[in-house]
């Protein structure tokens, strides 16, 4: 293989990264089914989030840490819900420090929350199994 | 001045390695644990242990190259003062994002869990290995030889997928979940890729200096390799979000993509290790060791991560310990093995260490109990995650009820954690040693 061949590789490959980005960053991710919910409140809660550093014990969609549960769907879980977040956030648990939050904190931290809620299911308990190893959301 | 500079970063990185397993362990302890070391909480330990293990990854990567590029790839350094500074900015940065997660100041982010601003001198220092290395490398006459390319590769997109990390900044990004975790995970499923450029490309470096022939990094089969694992990296990580609600295509386009990088790395491996006669094996007996363990850790984990990339499995795996062995499996067991050959080959090459008899019986009982201990920490695990993969898609049990469920199992993980580290220890202590005394040595006859 001459060095032109392995460069001509290479710039395809590196062309082709860049088409494929942009299609992510725009049409790939569009769809936001909990946009009228990231409100002000709440982009104020996802930088709390952040601060936190909630991520190192627990997940939105299965990603981050696995000390504490998955918070994608706590807001709408049986048993659960906005006045269960409350609480935790207030008074923290054996597992979870107290982080001493204000009032506003929690308040954007459960708007944040809310929003996170509508976007989506996790984890997907109720599916089918395709032909080719894919699965489809019931 | 220009041999220091590579012994002064692997020999940072072999600290920062031991001192990121120690927290490592404390994080295990804390899991099963809850009320263990509570002052340091489990907030704090994760990003220490995950920051530090991913330095000793980027130190020994690079004092590799910096050192290999100079005195092994037919060119020389562009410049002796970058790598200087390059270093100085690499620990002040690493001691003040140390000092940021004691005092609780977080960015937030898995991996970078550091404050955003201190990301900047990351890319300055960044940029000023890049610029040396594109410098000393075009200097070069004659075609790269394939770990160059991967090097190169790496250094290229790591600014390309740092700097995609960081998007989240842009309200456009952050303010919509589903892309904020999409582009978030596709910079780091290629950011993980192109730190297995610079490993890898150490290891086929490693490779042709044991064997002494050059060809293994020209040949057609190689670069075939190179290119489908560079292929891998741009489209091969939406394996990380297939449950998140992205368009189908995004997630699909991965789905073949992915995890065949590791299948092409065995097979280098492989090939490369049956032409390798007795007598090589012998002289580089320490780095060869290692390589091999690596091949080993290599097959394991492309078993695991072709499993869990078809969604059918991922749906039971993803968010369970079986992604955590996959990662441990990838930076413990092929990384950082292939790392500590090319620390082992870096360091008699430039102190000429004999190591004592002592040392490498040290040296052999550690590289036992490394590779015991951390196979007992890879398939707990896997039973870990799968128990509890079973037991969320059941949804009979809450989260705490599963955590005891899979406790006993979470504390065989937690001391097995403790074995690495002593296996750790003893590889690394000799090598310590060695390098102290050369730098003793050295400081005196200057003086």
């Amino acid at each position: 293989m001459s060095t032109s061949t392995r460069r001509f590789i290479f710039w395809i490959l590196i062309v082709l990264f860049f088409i494929h980005s942009l299609l992510v960053f725009t049409i790939g991710t569009d769809e936001d089914n909990g946009k009228n919910l990231m409100t002000e409140e709440a982009q104020i809660g996802k930088l709390l989030f952040q601060k936190y550093n909630c991520t190192a014990c627990h997940q939105l969609y299965g990603l981050g840490g696995y000390m504490g549960p998955d918070l994608t769907n706590m807001i709408s879980s049986p048993g659960k819900g906005e006045i269960y977040a409350r609480t935790l956030l207030q008074t923290g648990t054996q597992r979870m420090p107290n982080f001493h939050l204000t009032e506003e904190e929690i308040n954007s931290m459960v708007a944040y929350l809310k929003y996170v809620d509508k976007t989506g299911i996790s984890p997907v308990k109720k599916f089918k199994i395709n032909f080719d190893g894919t699965i489809s959301q019931k | 001045m220009k041999k220091e500079i590579g012994i002064l970063f692997v020999s940072l990185g072999l600290i920062a390695l031991l001192i990121g397993i120690f927290f490592g362990c404390l994080g295990a302890f804390q899991f099963v644990y809850p009320d263990f070391l509570k002052e340091i909480s489990f907030v704090k330990i994760r990003p220490l242990h995950v920051s530090l293990v991913v330095a000793w990854i980027f130190l020994c990567s690079i004092g590799g190259i910096y050192y290999y590029i100079n005195y092994y790839c037919e060119t020389k350094l562009w410049s002796a003062r970058l790598p200087k500074i390059h270093l100085w900015i690499f620990v002040l940065t690493g001691v003040l994002i140390l000092v940021c997660y004691f005092m609780g100041r977080f960015g937030g982010r898995e991996y970078w869990e550091f404050p955003a601003i201190l990301s900047i001198p990351i890319f300055i220092s960044w940029m000023l290995f890049g610029i040396n290395y594109f410098k000393s490398a075009f200097k070069k006459a004659g075609n790269w030889p394939v770990y160059m390319w991967m090097w190169a590769t790496g250094i290229v997109f790591f600014f390309i997928t740092f700097s995609e990390s960081y998007l989240w900044l842009a309200p456009y990004f952050r303010n919509n979940l589903i892309r904020d975790l999409t582009v978030q995970w596709k910079a780091y499923g290629a950011l993980v890729g192109s730190w297995n450029m610079l490993v890898y490309g150490t290891a086929l470096f490693v490779m042709t200096r044991i064997i002494g022939d050059e060809k293994i990094a020209q040949s057609r089969l190689a670069f075939f390799m190179y290119f489908l694992g560079f292929a891998n990296l741009l489209f091969g990580w939406a394996h990380h979000i297939y449950i998140v609600p992205s368009a189908i295509w995004v997630r699909m386009v991965s789905y073949f993509m992915s995890m065949t990088e590791l299948l092409i790395l065995g097979k280098i491996i492989w090939s490369w290790k049956n032409s390798l006669s007795e007598a090589k094996r012998n002289f580089h007996i320490l780095p060869y060791r290692f390589i091999v363990a690596s091949d080993v850790w290599v097959f394991l984990n492309l078993a695991l991560a072709l499993a869990i990339s078809v969604p059918a499995i991922n749906i039971y795996t993803h968010g369970t310990h079986v992604t955590v062995a996959h990662a441990m499996g990838s930076t413990i067991g092929i990384n950082t093995i292939i790392l500590l050959a090319s620390a082992f080959f870096l360091i008699t090459d430039i102190t000429k260490h004999e190591f004592t008899r002592t040392q490498k019986i040290l040296i052999k009982i550690g590289f036992w109990i490394f590779n015991f201990y951390l196979m007992v920490f890879w398939v707990c695990l896997i039973i870990a995650g799968i128990e509890k993969g079973i037991l969320v898609i059941d949804d009979k049990l809450s989260f705490q009820e599963i955590m005891t469920q899979i406790n006993p199992i979470l504390t065989v993980l937690a001391f097995s954690g403790i074995g690495i580290f002593i296996g750790l220890i003893l590889i690394v202590y000799p090598m310590l040693i060695a390098v102290y005394n050369y730098l003793m040595k050295k400081e005196k006859v200057q003086s």
